[in-house]
């Protein structure tokens, strides 16, 4: 077995044990993105540089004993964590300039743990899409087909895990960024609850949404990375002030007697046959594993997707408004005035799907109109999360498809916006309820001769993180579709 | 037509906080430009603002002084709109739920009756950098150290009817806030503005009138001028058949005019929605317990006991009371002097507000300390000085620095209370004028001041006037 194939438990362990250096691991993950990273483009930045420094530091650290739990462990971010002295761009031509300052919480904590930093990876313009196509620097290709898209908007960890650019990426989830690639790539994608990892120092899209969290090949290795991001922050408001559990411990929790409900509103006519196959598949595992099966009903839950794109974008309006021209990121050249300055200076900075959001905030919010909009989502929001905390009164997790479909081709949907909105129906509600969701490779599909994988959607109750967890820790120790690797990339 | 005046003042106050309501910065007035702004205030992308707990509590107390609601849950909001000294593109401030509802104070009208003024409300939200238009050539410098500095938005209730009311309201919440201790008060350097919504409807009318608004007014003085040009340049105009336009204006302290800035045409929809990176502002009953329990006497309650407890005057009393550093210095004035507070009144509002006038000095940078000063009244009470040669000491101990004591004896000060010496003085006097003597005994008593002028200047002032006159009268009638 190659290092790239290991996992983040597999590779921690052969650190400690000193099988292996950091700085082996990193010269070979850094190779790897070398060769094979440009045909995926999977990054936007690589930062050999500093990963060998890391490594070499993770590596005295190993000598002595006293490296963090995960010390000397490659992994890249998502270009929507802000890196101190690094470029962070959010894929957008706005930011394409833009060298952060400091670290995010998340990038600070992992990089406490001991983690090598590779690179930061390509995703969705400020994470506002649900292919990796609306990126300033081009859409990531998916390993398991070139010609298909990975998901987005977090394409680029997700390609990177994929193809063992990387063992573990860190995401963002506002609609289903995390989940929805970790399905299309075979990977276990984990968006927290609302508050449990910190936002700051990740560039806002919608605040009330946007969560950060881990595409990686196993729910052990999502457990080991969240264990090192999770945690209050006192420069995150929203970040909640409540114990982190000990996840890795957790795993262990055994399925018999789990209750799992089955999301009717998921199995819908919109699903892929071949996907919803696969998912009741993994149902029966699960079932037999002495998990109790039964039915629930959100009958809120299919205004998902109307209510998000009237909160998200109004939330991204106002978040996106610092991106003037004044004091960082793109200036137009010689602008006349102080409205062509802004004119120009974001007209040229912000690429479409990111204006028409803005366009879309801007009316919901607009006087005459916001009742109408915003104010009656608000409201459909709360009636989605009373939806669900009646189902949790009956149930441990619920269950059911993370995308409606496998990857689609490359350009197949971005002509038009409202079906690629579409495709987030089955994440968008564990982002407007606040509740921790996982994906998990549950089998593939075959399409145009190709095999393209298929994620298996658990949602929990708030903090409810353990639990999903080791459902997809028991569910991956049954199953093998996680360690399938996408051809050429093993 | 008779018109009457409808005016509602929306006071900022810079909230007297160590660091800015949303960031760690500093607030220090005055410093290098672009020193005291660190990421939160530049708006750099990825931050967050964290809420600055003694502003909340600065907001309480300003509540509970005013005998206003104190919202247990409060919601912070964006107010977006493009500036470039407004980093965010939004201004966090407070819309749909203040944290401080329905308060009011009283102020006193020029006849000497009371008037109850409402406070509709007061939010706390952050105030943008400055734009500086001039030194750089055909462009603007953007200064964001006050950008985030926290503001308490003190809106009124339209109960004000004169440019007059308007002021004496502005300055009793001037008052309030240095008493609480939650803003400087110093208009100069912005720290305490107003603007003025004025409108002018025919007398009995219920509707109110169209109103505009006069921006960013940082005196008092302009305050009143702003308001009663704008008074009469809406009558004017409503007289002359015209309308009023609801609109935002400018006062130009030079020409002593209002102009336009923007009609309600013009005016930003500003797309206020709650700010989803703060969460609701919950106030614990202890909070506001713990702030009432410390609440100090209010200038109100202080002067009602200064009327009480001193016997003086309302007027009096609102004087000394006016800051919380002159009632201090006064009551210990009267504590030092062991009474006498009439007296002490009419010092410090005399002789040592005058020459703190007259120097542009704060109280507690007075030449003269409170302790001083009641050593040179006692001086008074105990007859060594007369009143008159009071008023030279304290000239000398505000221009050099000493002690009344001091001053009295170098300069030989101390009143002549010897009966025999009096009478001495009085003699010769007599004994030069004759001529004024005879005119004084022929019924011409006018020049009884004649004669205690002289006795004055022959003892250089020092003679007890009561003594003197006494004196005089028995020997001039022979």
């Amino acid at each position: 077995m190659s290092l790239h194939t290991l996992t983040v438990a597999e590779l921690a362990a052969g650190l400690k044990a000193r099988r292996f250096s950091s700085l082996e691991l990193t010269l070979h993950f850094l190779g790897r993105i070398e060769r094979l990273a440009p045909e995926l483009n999977a990054f936007v930045t690589i930062t050999a540089d500093r990963a060998l420094a890391d490594a070499r530091a993770a590596d005295e650290g190993l000598a002595r004993g006293t490296g963090g739990p995960l010390a000397g462990v490659p992994i890249a971010h998502k270009d929507i964590f802000c890196t101190d002295g690094i470029l962070t761009t959010c894929s957008s031509k706005m930011l394409s300039n833009f060298v952060a300052p400091y670290d995010a919480t998340v990038v600070e904590r992992w990089r406490a743990a001991g983690t090598v930093l590779l690179g930061k990876t390509n995703m969705d313009e400020f994470a506002m899409g649900s292919s990796n196509e609306t990126s300033f620097y081009g859409p990531v290709k998916n390993p398991w087909d070139l010609g298909r898209v990975p998901g987005g908007s977090s394409g680029g960890s997700a390609a990177a895990v994929a193809a063992c650019l990387a063992p573990a990426a860190s995401g963002t989830d506002t609609g289903g960024s995390i989940r929805q690639p970790a399905a299309l790539t075979n990977l276990t994608g984990l968006k927290p609850t609302y508050g449990r990892v910190s936002r700051y120092g990740m560039v806002a899209f919608a605040s009330s949404l946007d969560q950060a969290g881990m595409l990686t090949r196993s729910a052990e290795d999502a457990a080991l990375l969240l264990q090192a991001m999770a945690g209050h922050d006192p420069r995150d408001s929203t970040s909640v002030e409540a114990p982190v559990p000990d996840y890795v411990a957790e795993l262990a929790t055994p399925l018999k007697g789990l209750r799992i409900g089955l999301l009717r509103e998921f199995f819908d006519q919109g699903l892929d046959p071949q996907v919803g196959k696969c998912v009741r598949e993994a149902i029966e595992v699960l079932r037999d594993a002495g998990a109790t099966v039964r039915e629930v009903s959100l009958p809120s839950l299919p205004l998902s997707v109307p209510t998000y794109y009237v909160v998200a974008p109004a939330e991204c309006s106002s978040n996106l408004s610092r991106f003037d021209g004044v004091r960082f990121g793109h200036r137009c050249d010689d602008p006349r005035d102080l409205f062509d300055l802004y004119r120009r200076s974001r007209g040229e900075g912000f690429g479409a799907e990111v204006k028409r959001r803005i366009m879309t905030g801007t009316y919901v919010l607009s006087a005459g109109y916001y009742d109408a909009y915003y104010l009656k989502a608000q409201k459909v929001r709360a009636l989605i999360a009373a939806d669900f905390a009646r189902a949790f009164a009956e149930v441990d997790v619920v269950l059911g498809p993370t995308s409606p479909t496998a990857a689609f081709e490359l350009g197949a949907k971005t002509s038009d916006p409202i079906t690629m909105y579409l495709n987030d129906i089955y994440t968008i509600g564990a982002n407007l309820a606040g509740l921790p969701a996982i994906s998990v490779p549950c089998g593939f599909v075959r399409e145009g001769g190709r095999e393209l994988p298929v994620g298996l959607q658990l949602i929990g109750s708030h903090f409810g993180e353990s639990r999903l967890l080791s459902v997809s820790h028991q569910y991956q120790r049954l199953t093998d579709w996680h360690r399938r690797i996408a051809p050429g990339y093993e | 037509m008779e018109w009457e005046t409808v005016i509602g003042l929306e006071i900022h106050a810079q909230l007297a906080t160590r660091s800015k309501i949303f960031s760690g910065s500093a607030t220090v007035y005055g410093a290098e430009p672009n020193t005291q702004a660190n990421l939160v205030d530049l708006g750099y992308p990825g931050v967050l603002p964290v809420l600055n707990g003694e502003a909340v509590r600065m907001a309480v107390r300003f509540g509970l002084a005013t005998g206003a609601k104190i919202a247990r849950r409060s919601i912070f909001a964006r107010k977006n709109y493009f500036y470039p000294d407004l980093p965010k593109g939004y201004q966090i401030s407070q819309y749909e739920r203040p944290v401080v509802e329905d308060g009011s104070l009283e102020i006193v009208l020029e006849d000497g009756s009371r008037k109850t003024v409402g406070i509709t409300r007061a939010h706390l939200e952050e105030d943008a950098g400055k734009s500086l238009h001039e030194d750089f050539h055909g462009l603007s410098g953007i200064d964001l150290n006050r950008a985030g500095t926290p503001l308490l938005e003190i809106v009124s209730e339209p109960d004000l009817r004169s440019a007059k009311e308007a002021v004496a309201y502005m300055k009793k919440i001037h008052t309030l806030v240095r008493y609480l201790e939650i803003c400087d008060g110093n208009m100069q350097e912005g720290s305490f503005r107003c603007d003025a919504n004025v409108s002018v409807r025919p007398k009995g009318q219920a509707e109110f009138g169209t109103r505009a608004e006069i921006k960013n007014l940082n005196s008092f003085r302009f305050v009143e001028r702003a308001i009663n040009h704008e008074i009469d340049r809406q009558i004017e105009l409503l007289e002359g058949g015209g309308k009023v336009v609801q609109e935002t204006r400018l006062y130009d302290p030079d020409r002593g005019e209002t102009r336009s800035m923007r009609s309600k045409e013009e005016a930003n929809d500003y797309r206020y929605f709650p700010d989803p990176d703060l969460l609701p502002l919950a106030i614990a009953e202890s909070v506001i317990e713990s702030v009432r329990g410390a609440l100090p006497e209010l200038p109100d309650e202080k002067a009602a006991r200064f009327c009480a407890d001193y016997g003086l005057s309302d007027y009096g009393a609102g004087v000394l009371t006016a800051s919380r550093e002159l009632a201090e210095f006064y009551e210990t004035v009267v504590r030092r002097l062991g009474g006498q507070p009439k007296l002490a009144a009419n010092w410090v509002m005399g002789e040592l507000s005058g020459a703190l006038n007259r120097e542009n000095l704060e109280v507690r940078q007075s030449r003269v300390g409170a302790e001083a000063l009641a050593g040179l009244l006692a001086r008074i009470v105990d007859n060594t000085i007369s009143g008159k040669i009071a008023k030279e000491v304290f000239e000398a101990m505000w221009s050099e620095g000493r002690d009344a004591d001091a001053v009295i004896e170098a300069k030989g000060l101390k009143q002549i209370t010897d009966s025999s010496a009096i009478e001495r003085a009085i003699d010769e006097v007599m004994a030069k004028n004759p001529g004024q003597l005879a005119e004084y005994r022929s019924g011409k008593d006018k020049l009884f001041g004649f004669f205690v002028g002289q006795v004055m200047k022959d003892t250089g002032g020092k003679a007890n006037p009561a003594q003197l006159n006494e004196l005089l009268k028995r020997k001039l009638s022979g």
